[in-house]
């Protein structure tokens, strides 16, 4: 499949989350628009892997061919950590202020 | 080496532990014990000088090195102390006549409390040692720094009634007065040590005699010097600290009128004799200036009715003697006036402080009169005094101002006649106080006449010593012509070099007669108009102009003292408050109205900030499209 679908799929899923955490106020809504954001880029980094295999740079040395699709894995790996800790953010927050709505967390102003 | 010298140190020493002693205990000195130890501490250095003076007399001179003072690359002070004939000379009047003053000021400011009297002898001693130090001092910056102590204390000590904002006032106009002058000297310091690198006296007068300085250099060295003698033995243009000086207590005044500061320019000169000796410009301005401020004060002293005004306008006249003398090139004579004016003007200062002493604090002569009855010595003393100022033959007064006079008529005619005009004027305003003051009828109160007494004997043996000195003082210098040897003359001649008069014994008879029978004339003059002396109405025209010392204080307050003000008032109300002030407030102001502006960026919405960080990427993400 053309590299370009690839890009547009992973751009539009970018968007759609930085839109999310712009104008959603719940907490939980945000965090998931922005592995929402990780994800799009992961999926650009794995396209971008699959075309880099083909060429005929990567087909002289196939040791380094499929670094980025393990690379990914990776990258989940610390996502699902940072999941625990965002999310045990969220409870804590929940159990400071009795709601996950971002707009209250404003005690630092003023 | 002898022995001697090597005590020399201790001359300026032991004023310097009487002042530390007298300074640091003064809550826990008894009043007797401060002025025993005051005392005491200069009658050691006056014996140490007397001492010094004999080995000196022999011929024995030294320059003793003590230790280093400045030592750089480019230029080496020692702190050396130059004993010769000259330094002792001042060393004797200066702690002899200054130990007289010690003990009639133990008397004379009996009234004191505890500690301001400990205070009064520390600074005392204390002005004593910055005079030693000056005239000690082997080069011009030991000099140097006598002379800024001696400007100090002057301050310390005319401002000793502090509570009084008069007397503080006095004290400051002499300070800055001195410190135009001492000015003018630091700028001689200066030329002096760019020029050839040394400010010892030795080596500057060997350059000098080598004609290694050129002609503009040796006229701008000394003219600054003398500068700096203007200030400090008030001459025209910077005289006039010297009569508000009268505000420190009376013993103080006899100090610095008689044996320290204001001969201290004397001094200076006459040991520059070298550098002055090749600058005939300089010796023009010198002679100029000195005859000017001889006549000029002693036309005010005519008018004035306090007493001390009057022995502080007498002063500054015969310092324009002694100058008259300086300038003409005869140093001898300008030293042996100092030498018989300290003897006789301590002798009158004293003695008006103990008339006040016992007119309880008047010094207005126009309420006195009569007071020979009633204190016998102190109006003995005071009348030899007198006669000594006024030049009658046989008192010491007589013998240096006639040898200045003799000096001034070989130069010209007519600085002799002023000259002359200027004694009879100081033999006639000396008489009016003397016969004003103690003869004809007592004008006072009458809880004034019942407090008149003679003073305590602290008082007055110190009057009958310096009254025996005023007379017999004058026979160290009697001249040829009335066939004397004129021993000072003589004794001078290694440091001093002494001219020839070319003046035959006949002229001198006849100078010394016509100025004889015109002092007489004038003391006689005195006598007829003030014998029946009763309070003036106010004076006009001339005698106005007089009175008020021809409004020299207030042309000063005009052309120096308002202008600076003025500009002192625009610097501060404008410059400081729109200029400085707009500036450094004006910082404050933008930051605090900045911060508030941007205070809105703080929203504390979490999508805000998102928003603000998106916007930011996009920026960035935009920057790197365009490079």
């Amino acid at each position: 499949m053309d590299i370009k679908a690839y890009i547009a799929l992973s751009l539009s899923l970018f968007i759609i989350g930085i839109i999310g955490v712009l104008i959603r106020r719940n907490a939980i809504i945000i965090f998931m628009c922005i592995e929402l954001m990780l994800n799009a880029v992961n999926l650009l980094l794995v396209a971008f892997s699959k075309m880099h295999a083909l060429s005929p740079v990567a087909k002289a040395s196939l040791d380094y061919a499929s670094d980025a699709q393990i690379f990914v894995f990776f990258i989940m790996v610390v996502a699902a950590a940072e999941v625990t800790v965002g999310l045990a953010i969220i409870v804590m927050m929940y159990r400071n202020v009795h709601t996950v709505d971002v707009n209250f967390l404003n005690r630092l102003k003023n | 080496m002898n022995n001697i010298f090597k005590l020399i140190w201790l001359i300026p020493v032991l004023p310097l532990i009487g002042f530390l002693i007298n300074g640091l205990g003064r809550k826990s000195l008894s009043k007797k014990t401060s002025g025993i130890l005051a005392s005491a501490v200069i009658l050691g250095s006056f014996i140490l000088s007397l001492l010094t003076f004999i080995q000196v007399n022999q011929g024995v001179t030294s320059n003793v090195h003590l230790f280093n003072f400045i030592h750089l690359n480019s230029l080496k002070v020692a702190f050396d102390f130059k004993i010769d004939q000259l330094s002792v000379l001042f060393l004797m009047i200066i702690t002899g006549v200054g130990f007289l003053i010690h003990v009639y000021s133990t008397a004379y400011m009996h009234e004191e409390e505890g500690k301001d009297f400990a205070k009064y002898f520390a600074y005392l001693n204390l002005f004593v040692f910055s005079m030693l130090l000056l005239v000690m001092g082997g080069n011009y910056l030991i000099m140097f720094i006598g002379w800024e102590g001696v400007g100090l204390c002057s301050y310390l000590l005319i401002g000793y009634w502090f509570r009084n904002t008069a007397y503080t006032n006095a004290a400051k106009k002499a300070f800055v007065m001195n410190r135009i002058g001492d000015l003018g000297f630091l700028l001689a310091l200066f030329w002096l040590i760019s020029k050839i690198g040394t400010v010892q006296y030795d080596e500057v007068f060997d350059v000098a005699n080598l004609a290694k300085l050129s002609n503009i250099d040796i006229t701008g060295i000394t003219l600054l010097l003398f500068v700096g003698a203007t200030g400090k033995s008030a001459q025209i243009p910077l005289f006039t600290w010297l009569p508000d000086a009268m505000a420190g207590p009376t013993p103080v005044s006899a100090l610095i009128h008689a044996a320290t500061m204001v001969t201290a320019g004397i001094y200076m000169i006459a040991r520059s004799n070298a550098l002055f000796s090749l600058a005939h410009e300089t010796q023009t301005v010198i002679t100029i200036v000195g005859l000017a401020t001889a006549l000029f004060a002693a036309s005010i002293a005519i008018k004035q009715n306090d007493i001390k005004k009057i022995l502080a306008y007498s002063t500054v006249s015969q310092l324009g003697f002694m100058f008259l003398a300086l300038g003409t090139g005869n140093y001898v004579a300008a030293v042996f006036h100092v030498l018989t004016h300290a003897f006789f003007k301590a002798l009158m200062f004293l003695g008006s402080g103990s008339v006040i002493h016992a007119m309880g604090g008047e010094q207005d002569i126009r309420k006195m009169g009569g007071l020979h009855k009633h204190m016998k010595i102190t109006s003995i003393t005071f009348f030899i005094g007198c006669l000594a100022i006024a030049g009658i033959p046989g008192f010491s007064g007589f013998f240096s101002k006639d040898e200045i006079l003799a000096s001034a008529f070989s130069h010209s005619v007519v600085l002799y006649s002023i000259a002359l005009f200027t004694a009879l004027l100081t033999a006639f305003y000396m008489f009016r106080l003397y016969i004003i003051t103690f003869t004809g009828t007592f004008r006072g109160t009458n809880d004034q006449k019942h407090h008149l007494h003679e003073s305590p004997k602290a008082m007055t043996i110190p009057l009958l010593i310096l009254a025996l000195l005023s007379i017999i003082g004058g026979y160290i210098g009697v001249p040829e012509a009335l066939g004397g040897h004129h021993y000072l003359s003589a004794y001078l001649s290694p440091v001093v070099e002494s001219v020839e008069h070319h003046l035959t014994n006949s002229t001198e008879y006849l100078l010394m007669g016509l100025s004889t029978i015109l002092v007489l004339v004038a003391i006689l003059y005195a006598w007829v108009k003030y014998k029946n002396y009763q309070i003036e109405p106010e004076a006009k025209g001339l005698g106005k102009v007089l009175q008020n010392k021809w409004y020299v204080d207030e042309l000063y307050q005009k052309i120096i003292v308002n202008p600076l003000n003025a500009v002192a008032n625009f610097f501060n109300n404008i410059i400081e408050t729109k200029l400085i002030d707009g500036a450094v407030n004006g910082v404050g102001k933008g930051i605090n109205y900045g911060s508030r502006q941007l205070r809105w960026l703080q929203s504390g919405q979490v999508g805000a900030y998102v928003l603000l960080m998106v916007i930011g990427i996009l920026i960035l993400f935009f920057i790197q499209l365009i490079l």
